[in-house]
């Protein structure tokens, strides 16, 4: 079994228009950056893209909204540092936003990921995000109806992986990218580093390689509060 | 109803640290906390002496400590308000789904978080102000429904001297019937029963001149004591 992609190009090469994608990160940390400029010089337009956030400055997420590339976003917290890209198309009704709480979002992606259609959770009980959804009272408490969610391909980053797709992630740069893994039908993972068969401790594998359809060398990644700082644009 | 008494609030009030030093006192030895993104993430710096509180933040760390010196950041050791922080002893990482079990499973002790409203009967405005715009959720709504204790850490009223605590929320809620305590810049106010009952207050004012600063009835059960901060910057 191999699972590494010679290039960061060809890993991304078969996302069609209209497909939905799950970005993994939060804010910069964890953030596939370079597999996202892979996707924008790709150029599959009407994307559904699925992120905690909605870009922050020029670069990764915010550079393919502006690219006009993603039809719809799904997200926590469509605010940062600097949201002109995203703000601009929201605001022109030439994106549109599903705000979901952040921990309904993760367990919505987790739910996915374990096929699991729907589950109750306290959050957004009697708020204007959980109207017209299902409510049920379990132990004098109500709670609202969410349903998985899934999505044709995961963009996820990884600091080592092997040719089987076991990951491992670097500090909080884990967050989504885990779970993301196990909610679409083809997650690529890009990784700091390709490990060697057998070298990676079973014991510290936090994305087994089931999760994983293609791995591909990222080495020495950006970060995207990096970038930012030196106002890089892409492409 | 803005200020009517024509209060000098600025000579009574707390400030923004003694506020959440304030709210430090109550954290107990142990507890794991959730402090919201900009004015209670000051509560970290005040940690009573003797007493440890381990801090857990959204995107996945329990058991980080203060940011680091400027140069030495780390982009991928970040809190909730992308911020680069540091870790302490013991910290763990997790991924996003773990992070929000331990709030929706009722794991950490406290949050505290910021608020535009407060109801007397718990319900907490804070996510949107409902002005059009692009509206940015996060994880409130779902830290509000996880602690054990939900409090809330505010300026008594807003700028223009409107008071933010009231007999119910105007604004959209971030969740119902949730919060506990609210440490205000002039009082410390617990929600019971569905009322504010009265805790303790700045010397500086009289329960009248507090009232009248307020948009809810005040209850007062037991003697108010004197809202004291020790002087923090």
């Amino acid at each position: 079994m191999d699972k590494s992609i010679p290039s960061l190009a060809q890993a991304v090469a078969d996302i069609p228009d209209g497909a939905s994608v799950m970005i993994g990160g939060f804010g910069g940390s964890g953030a596939p950056i370079e597999l996202i400029h892979a996707l924008i010089d790709a150029g599959p337009r009407n994307l559904t893209v699925i992120n905690n956030n909605a870009g922050n400055g020029h670069v990764g997420l915010a550079a393919l909204i502006a690219a006009g590339q993603v039809a719809k976003l799904i997200c926590s917290f469509p605010r940062s540092a600097d949201p002109r890209v995203f703000n601009a198309k929201y605001l022109a009704g030439e994106i549109d936003l599903e705000l979901v709480p952040q921990g309904t979002l993760a367990e919505r992606i987790r739910a996915g990921g374990a096929g699991t259609p729907a589950f109750y959770t306290p959050t957004s009980f009697g708020t204007d995000l959980a109207r017209g959804k299902p409510v049920a009272e379990f132990e004098g408490r109500s709670y609202v109806q969410e349903r998985w969610l899934k999505a044709d391909f995961a963009l996820i980053k990884a600091e080592a992986g092997d040719v089987m797709g076991n990951l491992t992630y670097r500090m909080a740069a884990r967050n989504f990218n885990p779970i993301m893994a196990m909610a679409a039908r083809t997650t690529i993972a890009q990784v700091s580093r390709i490990a060697p068969l057998g070298s990676l401790d079973p014991e510290t594998v936090v994305t087994p390689g089931i999760f994983v359809n293609r791995v591909v060398l990222a080495e020495n990644p950006a970060q995207e509060e990096v970038l930012n700082r030196q106002e890089a644009v892409y492409p | 109803m803005t200020n009517p008494a024509m209060i000098d609030l600025e000579a009574v009030k707390l400030t923004n640290a003694q506020m959440a030093w304030r709210a430090a006192q109550d954290i107990e030895d142990g507890a794991y906390v959730n402090l919201g993104i900009g004015l209670p993430e000051l509560v970290a710096k005040f940690q009573p002496d003797g007493r440890e509180a381990i801090f857990h933040t959204e995107n996945g760390v329990l058991g980080f400590g203060p940011a680091p010196a400027k140069g030495a950041e780390d982009w991928d050791l970040i809190n909730a308000g992308k911020k680069a922080v540091t870790l302490k002893p013991g910290a763990a990482f997790f991924h996003h789904a773990d992070s929000f079990a331990m709030v929706r499973g009722g794991h950490l002790n406290v949050a505290i978080l910021g608020a535009y409203e407060v109801a007397e009967n718990g319900d907490l405005a804070n996510w949107s102000t409902g002005a059009g715009g692009v509206p940015a959720v996060g994880g409130a709504m779902d830290l509000v429904h996880g602690a054990r204790r939900v409090a809330v850490i505010t300026d008594h009223v807003t700028k223009s001297g409107a008071p933010k605590l009231l007999t119910r929320c105007t604004l959209p809620l971030t969740g119902v019937g949730c919060v506990t305590r609210i440490y205000s810049s002039l009082a410390v106010i617990d929600i019971a029963q569905g009322r504010f009952v009265l805790r303790e207050k700045v010397a500086g004012l009289s329960v009248e001149q507090l009232q009248s600063l307020t948009g809810a009835k005040l209850h007062i059960e037991a003697p108010v004591t004197d809202l004291t901060a020790a002087q923090v910057a």
